[in-house]
């Protein structure tokens, strides 16, 4: 188990570099000089576009430019934004934000997800079952803009029920996430109900039955566990999907965290904020799926990491 | 047995997260109760609070680095200058200034400070104050963004260039030619009074000091400038309180403001948005206070007008202009004025703007300045800038006409895209001549691609004046050196018409810039489009504010209902 984590830890590294890399290579290579929008409708004084240009190594060929920035981030020092404030900083301050927002989405679509999905395959073909694959069917359809836009409006400015934009409070959170995860929540629900309805025919339930155990313990602990597996392995995988969709569902519900900072910061061109920004995201997203990979082992006493 | 505790576990965690989110839940069933009147107890002084839409201020909150209205607007309420606008008319007024002199050929300027004036950290306000700012923001290696208002292009201070320094045959600063670090033009006579002396007349001197790059900076900025960019320190009627980065920044009324008139509102958050769409939600919920522009998502079916009943205004802005601009000096093909002329003939603007911006919300120009300027003559553009397509024609048949499609050069983003489409509709009925839009993904590279005269075709030219008067639409934009004159406009002329009026005061002045401006009319290399309205709204927790003339709201005309 020690080894098998140390030997994950170990593969992270070559992929963080790669990913920076590439998102830095990509953002610094985005068409239009990053200075030229800063000072309205004139050119920028001369001067000023020359300190920025050393200040970012923009100079230098890429690689060397990357290297420098690399050889700065391994001592901590993630840069500073072209307002000069500190980038880790404001990573700081956003990120604890963005893991709030996501981790709720996850609470939704999980709590949700499997409940409707038990609910739907324990009978299957009845009333509760199509319920949940139509309106399932129906949020997979609308697109994450459409939906928030259309949730804010609605519980937001008409019903008043949540505050219309993030005011920083954990409560309006909720409807973003609501939002965020309602897509995630459709593929849970169907994945859950899917499992168990195959998992309720196999032969170990109908021995369990047999036995005589009760009804509720044998879909409860016996079946739903089984089932699981596959959605601990889609939530895992989608936590990072969740991160890259705060970029949309932030927009709209003007939430300060990472996804804004990354949109931001790609309108801007400040390849050292996206750069940091994502780094962290990536990261994030690998020990995530570490941390799902080892869950396997809790849930499924036969797979064992040595 | 393992099986059940694990399962305890997780049931036991599912319940705690819950829990808590119940509990989050409950404490802030109020929402955000932003401008709800605050608890200031006499009835004298300012009281609430307020929230008013801005977004990330690009640079920090240093008057002369300052140039985008993120960061302007709220170094616009922190700092109070030598002299003031007019909110309603933009007319320049003495703030800071007890007297400002000018010798007779309006070289030389003596100043005179109020007694009184103090910064927000105690220090008094003197004529160092304001020199040692002026020297700082003109000062080469210091890269202020605002540094061009000291040199020829603003208020053109003796001794600039030495400060300054030099640029090489690329534009590329060269390092060490800033020879002088103070500008010999200042000179300080004492603790209230000092001297200005200009490299050549201008007698829009007290106007031009109005902006923000003249604003006056406390000994301790010049000491600790890290400390100063964390906290910064103004002399104007709100005083910084802390800055949540990209979330708000909050400042508070200034007790000892020497100003007039005095702050009415007690806290001012200026809360961040990222997209004005979610700050227009929040104003119709109430849950912003002022939104000073109303995005597209709002105008469009003039749904703002339902959304926003009484509590919402549109009027129009004295301060920004959309223009098309010919490239002059990397192409022959639009040398002929005649085929510019007939261009401009052939747009339909009134349509134009119906089919990109809804009617009404912007209004055709026809001249260079727009009304509300002192100087400002209706029709200055005559002919040519209405919509005539049998005069278009006939124009266009005595010229060579255009080679190939006629491009017309903007960024996509920001609703320009639509009105370029609906002009090269017009001009494509018109003329008969294929018309397209080029375009570049936002405004950053389309700027790029202008600073390095690199578009051979019509594009896109918007202005928004830095301080109100008519100068300012004419001398940077279309003098032969002009920091903004992006199609390389060259009349012998006209710069001639500017610079004197630069020496002259009054009517004598507007009259000699209304000449320069009917040459613009003859040679058509910039061809007007239009002025914008601004529209706004605001909550029923305040009061209807007023608007400057820059179309931001004023902070000091803002006071929340009882």
């Amino acid at each position: 188990m020690g080894r098998y984590v140390v030997q994950r830890l170990g593969q992270m590294v070559p992929v963080v570099i790669g990913t920076t890399f590439l998102i830095y290579a990509l953002v610094w290579a985005l068409p239009g000089d990053p200075f030229a929008a800063r000072c309205g409708d004139r050119p920028c004084p001369q001067n000023y576009v020359d300190r920025m240009t050393a200040e970012y190594n923009l100079d230098d060929p890429l690689p060397i430019a990357y290297l420098q920035y690399m050889g700065k981030l391994l001592t901590g020092d993630f840069g500073q934004t072209f307002s000069g404030a500190s980038i880790a900083a404001e990573l700081a301050q956003r990120y604890p934000i963005t893991l709030q927002l996501t981790l709720l989405a996850i609470l939704v679509e999980v709590v949700i997800g499997v409940a409707a999905g038990v609910l739907a395959g324990i009978r299957r073909g009845g009333f509760v079952d199509n319920l949940v694959l139509v309106s399932t069917l129906v949020v997979v359809s609308i697109p994450v803009f459409v939906l928030g836009l259309l949730a804010q409006v609605t519980f937001g400015v008409r019903l008043g029920w949540f505050p219309v934009t993030s005011d920083g409070s954990l409560y309006s959170l909720v409807l973003p996430a609501v939002v965020l995860g309602s897509l995630s929540l459709a593929f849970v629900a169907r994945l859950v109900r899917a499992n168990l309805v195959e998992n309720l025919r196999t032969d170990y339930v109908r021995t369990a039955i047999a036995k005589g155990l009760p009804r509720q313990r044998v879909i409860g602990v016996h079946t739903l566990r089984n089932s699981l597996i596959p959605v601990v392995t889609f939530v895992g995988a989608d936590f990072g999907g969740l991160l890259g969709g705060a970029v949309v569902v932030e927009g709209i519900f003007n939430i300060p965290g990472v996804g804004n900072m990354i949109f931001r910061g790609i309108n801007a061109h400040e390849g050292a904020t996206v750069t940091a920004a994502v780094t962290v995201l990536v990261l994030v997203f690998m020990i995530v799926n570490l941390l799902v990979d080892l869950l396997y082992a809790v849930l499924d006493p036969r797979i064992r990491h040595v | 047995m393992r099986g059940s505790t694990r399962r305890g576990a997780v049931v036991a965690a599912a319940v705690g997260l819950t829990l808590v989110l119940a509990a989050c839940g409950g404490d802030d069933d109020g929402g955000d109760d932003s401008g709800s009147g605050g608890d200031g107890g006499s009835s004298e002084g300012p009281t609430g609070s307020v929230s008013i839409n801005s977004t990330q201020p690009e640079n920090p909150l240093i008057p002369t680095t300052t140039n985008e209205v993120g960061g302007g607007n709220i170094v616009d309420a922190m700092w109070t200058g030598l002299v003031s606008y007019d909110s309603a008319t933009g007319e320049p007024g003495l703030a800071v200034a007890e007297s400002i002199e000018p010798n007779e050929d309006f070289t030389q300027f003596t100043i005179t400070i109020k007694d009184g004036w103090t910064f927000h950290d105690g220090s008094p306000v003197t004529a160092q104050s304001f020199v040692d700012a002026w020297n700082f923001g003109a000062y080469g290696p210091n890269a202020q963004l605002n540094q061009y208002f000291f040199g020829p292009d603003g208020a053109n201070i003796a001794g600039y260039d030495a400060v300054a320094g030099q640029t090489d045959d690329t534009g590329a600063f060269v390092e060490g030619s800033a020879t002088a670090e103070t500008m010999s033009g200042l000179e300080v006579v004492d603790e209230s009074t000092f001297t200005v002396t200009l490299g050549s007349p201008n007698s829009l001197f007290e106007t031009i000091i109005g902006y923000s790059a003249f604003y006056p900076m406390p000994e301790s900025f010049f000491t600790d400038q890290a400390a100063f960019i964390e906290h910064p320190v103004g002399n104007g009627p709100f005083e910084f309180v802390e800055e949540v980065p990209n979330t708000s920044i909050n400042l508070t009324a200034f007790a000892d403001y020497a100003g007039d008139p005095k702050p009415q509102v007690e806290n001012i958050e200026y809360r961040v948005y990222a997209d004005l769409d979610a700050a227009y939600a929040d104003v119709v919920a109430n849950q912003l206070d002022i939104l000073d522009k109303i995005p597209p998502v709002g105008l469009a079916g003039d749904v703002w007008k339902t959304d926003l009943e009484g509590r919402s205004a549109s009027e129009p802005l004295t301060t920004r202009f959309t223009s098309m601009t010919f490239p002059l000096t990397n192409t022959e093909a639009w040398a002929d004025p005649n085929l510019r002329k007939a261009i401009s003939l052939a747009i339909d603007r009134e349509a134009v703007i119906a089919a990109a911006y809804g009617p009404g919300n912007y209004v055709p120009a026809n001249s260079w300045v727009p009304p509300g300027n002192d100087g400002y003559v209706e029709g200055t553009c005559g002919e040519w800038c209405e919509f005539d397509a049998t005069k278009a024609q006939e124009l266009y048949a005595q010229t060579a006409g255009v080679q190939g499609t006629l491009l017309i050069s903007s960024n996509s983003d920001g609703g320009h895209r639509e009105w370029v489409e609906a002009a090269c509709t017009s001009i494509r009925e018109t003329l008969g001549i294929d018309c397209q839009g080029d375009y570049d993904p936002d405004f950053g590279s389309f700027r790029a691609r202008v600073n390095a005269n690199e578009i051979t075709n019509p594009f896109r030219t918007g202005w928004v004046a830095d301080y109100p008067s008519i100068q300012n639409f004419l001398a940077p934009l279309y003098t032969s050196n002009g920091s903004a004159n992006d199609g390389g406009y060259s009349n012998p002329q006209f710069d001639e018409l500017i610079r004197q009026a630069a020496g002259l005061e009054g009517q004598e002045a507007l009259d000699l810039y209304n000449q320069a401006e009917s040459l613009l009319s003859e040679d058509m290399a910039i061809i007007p489009l239009w002025y914008d309205n601004g529209q706004r709204g605001w909550s029923t927790n305040v009061n209807e504010p007023q608007f400057t003339w820059k179309g931001y709201v004023d902070p000091l005309s803002i006071s929340v209902q009882n």
